[in-house]
């Protein structure tokens, strides 16, 4: 039995065709999300990848800030839960998730079944999101995938308010202004988004093992500055991005 | 369809508490009015301050936080926000005090009309902020402003110190409002006004305490719009009755099996915090479409206040729910969960109220754990509507649900 998860975020939408509840046999990426084509282009392109055809799914389930928008869905789960499913699935050992995402970062608590127990979001301000990145690497003209290669170079660490993303903004053109160099404003602005992540999972209390899932853990810059904010290592899927999708598609098999 | 093909008109049952409770509100801001036209002093006055002291003296005052209240549900928070904000006053401040601080500069608010007052109360029992809002308006007008301290609490209960220190205070004031006003005190008329807001307290404090069936005869929201006969009308009979005709109602529903809350109860809840009264809708309906009923709320009984004299008075409003230690406000809140078997907490972390906002986090941590119940937050603001996020309060309610019914299969 296949059955399609579909993650649809603010700036992305994410697709996962799973078997049997188990074997993730494709995946889509598209760089559009709630709202826009997006959702339709990530179905199209993961039934393509997995040469499969939509009659041959099950069920569908839909999750993210746009699923109640996905066409002929079976289903629909908050993005909290298909987050703790999702990780859980991959990394059993995991008990506390930090997920940032394009406009929210939240952090969840999973039980020792992977339940999600408990969780922790962001208030309605954009910093510490991933939404807070892309505009400071719109100001620094870099591509959002270039912050962690520049992070990995700076010699120290520049501090950049995590209040507000505008007030942040222009802290950083000034320092820009004095001549900082644009690896340490990097580092600083990673570190932004670390240390306003990290008061989420210090209110909600750190269990081991921890993981990163998300967008925004793709930047090995922010994972590394939020390893320091909490002391402790944090994991790390390939498949971060997916997780949510991923959740979907296993509640999608376990409610066929 | 009636005759002609138009729709017969949708009437609510004059005997109904509905019905009733509302015709209080109207015929409280008409009697203000009615007062103000006569050319009595009439007063703003904080929502914990002793409704009984005017009644006793036949004053006629009314309710910023009321009228605030109204006016953000009625949709006209942010203007009146915005003409504060125009005068200078932060977007930070709460915005009860902008719309009200709004409403004194331009005199006419069509949403909730209410007259220019001749002198101020405040109660710092509930809020601190009010005390500049309200020495802002005495300064404004050229008014007196009768402040009545009664300061956060450390300790569990009310101690005979903190009695004796309020008595003062209120005595004086008595005397103050004889003098502004040129009524009388009688304590024969006290005694009688005591009698009725007990009266009225014990029925809507019994009828709030009907959520504790399952499931529940009320939709919790509905607490929420009868509270304001509580704040306003405490000590009159025509409160008294409409609140014992709500309790009849609700010990009728129960036997009925029927409710007002419109959709199948499948999850209960407490809510913490003022409503966010300019999204009312939205935040209701994302928790009624998911089988949500908030049965639990220490808003409503916080406007309860049950006592025997003139002292049991001032004990009781030495005992509100923001001037109470958190040991004792988190004691009353579990103790509410419990009676109603509220599966869940969903906090209002309000802008506006900085005070509740501040203690919620803790004390939501540890109801939470003594309760063994999820708990969540979402941003929102009582009256100011632009701090508040549709997608991120459905995502946090759905949250929310989500673990409830986790929780219904059995807990780890």
């Amino acid at each position: 039995m296949f059955t399609l998860g579909v993650d649809i975020g603010s700036t992305t939408s994410k697709s996962v065709i799973l078997k049997d509840g188990q074997e993730i046999i494709s995946t889509s990426l598209i760089a559009a999300g709630t709202g826009t084509d997006g959702p339709d282009r990530a179905i199209a392109a993961v039934l393509a990848a997995g040469n499969l055809n939509l009659n041959e799914i099950t069920s569908v389930y839909g999750t993210g800030y746009g699923r109640k928008l996905l066409k002929n869905a079976s289903g629909e789960m908050s993005e909290l839960s298909c987050h703790a499913k999702g990780v859980h699935h991959l990394m059993p050992e995991v008990r506390t998730i930090i997920d940032i995402g394009g406009q929210d970062a939240k952090v969840l608590s999973l039980g020792t079944d992977g339940r999600l127990a408990e969780f922790l979001m962001n208030d309605k301000c954009a910093a510490g999101t991933g939404r807070f990145l892309d505009v400071m690497a719109g100001i620094l003209q870099l591509k959002i995938e270039d912050l962690e290669k520049q992070a990995a170079i700076a010699k120290s660490t520049v501090k950049i308010s995590n209040t507000c993303t505008v007030f942040a903004e222009s802290e950083v053109i000034s320092q820009l202004a004095n001549g900082v160099k644009i690896p340490d404003l990097v580092a600083g602005i990673c570190q932004s988004v670390a240390s306003r992540v990290a008061s989420l999972a210090k209110r909600i209390g750190v269990q081991q093992t921890v993981c990163m899932s998300g967008g925004v853990a793709r930047n090995g810059g922010v994972r590394k500055a939020m390893e320091q904010e909490l002391g402790i290592e944090i994991i790390y899927s390939p498949m971060a991005q997916f997780m949510g999708a991923l959740g979907a598609a296993l509640y999608a098999y376990d409610k066929s | 369809m009636g005759e002609g093909g138009t729709k017969p008109k949708f009437t609510i049952d004059p005997d109904s508490a509905k019905f009733k409770l509302n015709e209080i509100v109207v015929k409280h801001y008409k009697e203000v009015q009615e007062a103000k036209d006569r050319g009595e002093k009439i007063g703003w006055c904080a929502s914990n301050f002793p409704q009984e002291i005017f009644q006793t003296l036949g004053i006629k005052v009314c309710y910023p936080e009321n009228q605030a209240a109204a006016i953000a549900a009625r949709g006209a928070g942010q203007r009146l926000c915005e003409i504060s904000e125009a005068e200078g006053y932060s977007n930070d401040i709460c915005a009860y005090a902008r719309i009200s601080l709004a409403h004194m500069k331009v005199g006419e608010t069509p949403e909730q009309n209410m007259p220019l007052p001749d002198f101020v109360l405040c109660c710092n029992n509930i809020c601190n902020c009010m005390i500049k809002w309200y020495e802002n308006i005495s300064k404004e007008l050229g008014i007196p402003m009768i402040l009545i301290d009664i300061p956060f609490n450390p300790d569990y209960e009310v101690s005979d110190a903190q009695v004796a220190y309020v008595r003062s205070q209120f005595l004086a004031a008595v005397e103050q409002l004889e003098e502004i006003t040129g009524k009388k005190w009688s304590d024969e008329k006290f005694r009688e006004v005591m009698d009725i807001s007990n009266r009225t307290s014990r029925a809507w404090l019994e009828a709030t305490s009907y959520t504790k069936y399952t499931p529940s005869p009320l939709n919790g929201f509905d607490l929420l719009n009868h509270m304001a006969v509580a704040v306003c009308a405490r000590g009159t009979i025509d409160a008294a009755e409409a609140f014992e005709t709500l309790l009849e109602e609700y010990k009728k529903a129960v036997k009925e099996g029927t409710s007002t809350f419109r959709a199948e109860e499948k999850y209960r809840i407490m809510f913490e915090g003022i409503a966010c009264w300019p999204h009312l809708r939205a935040t209701a309906t994302g928790l009624k479409s998911r089988g949500i009923n908030m049965v639990a709320t220490i808003y409503a009984d916080a406007f309860g206040f049950i006592y025997d004299d003139f002292d049991g008075l001032i004990r009781a409003y030495c005992n509100v729910p923001n001037a109470m230690n958190l040991e004792h406000a988190r004691d009353k809140r579990e103790a509410i969960v419990k009676n109603t078997n509220a599966e869940g907490l969903l906090v209002h972390t309000n802008r506006s109220c900085k005070l509740w906002s501040g203690f919620m986090y803790e004390m939501s941590r540890q109801i939470g754990e003594d309760c063994q119940i999820p708990v969540t937050s979402f941003d929102g603001d009582q009256a100011d509507p632009r701090n508040f996020s549709e997608a991120q309060y459905e995502t946090r309610v759905q949250g929310l649900m989500e673990i409830m019914e986790t929780n219904k299969g059995g807990k780890d």
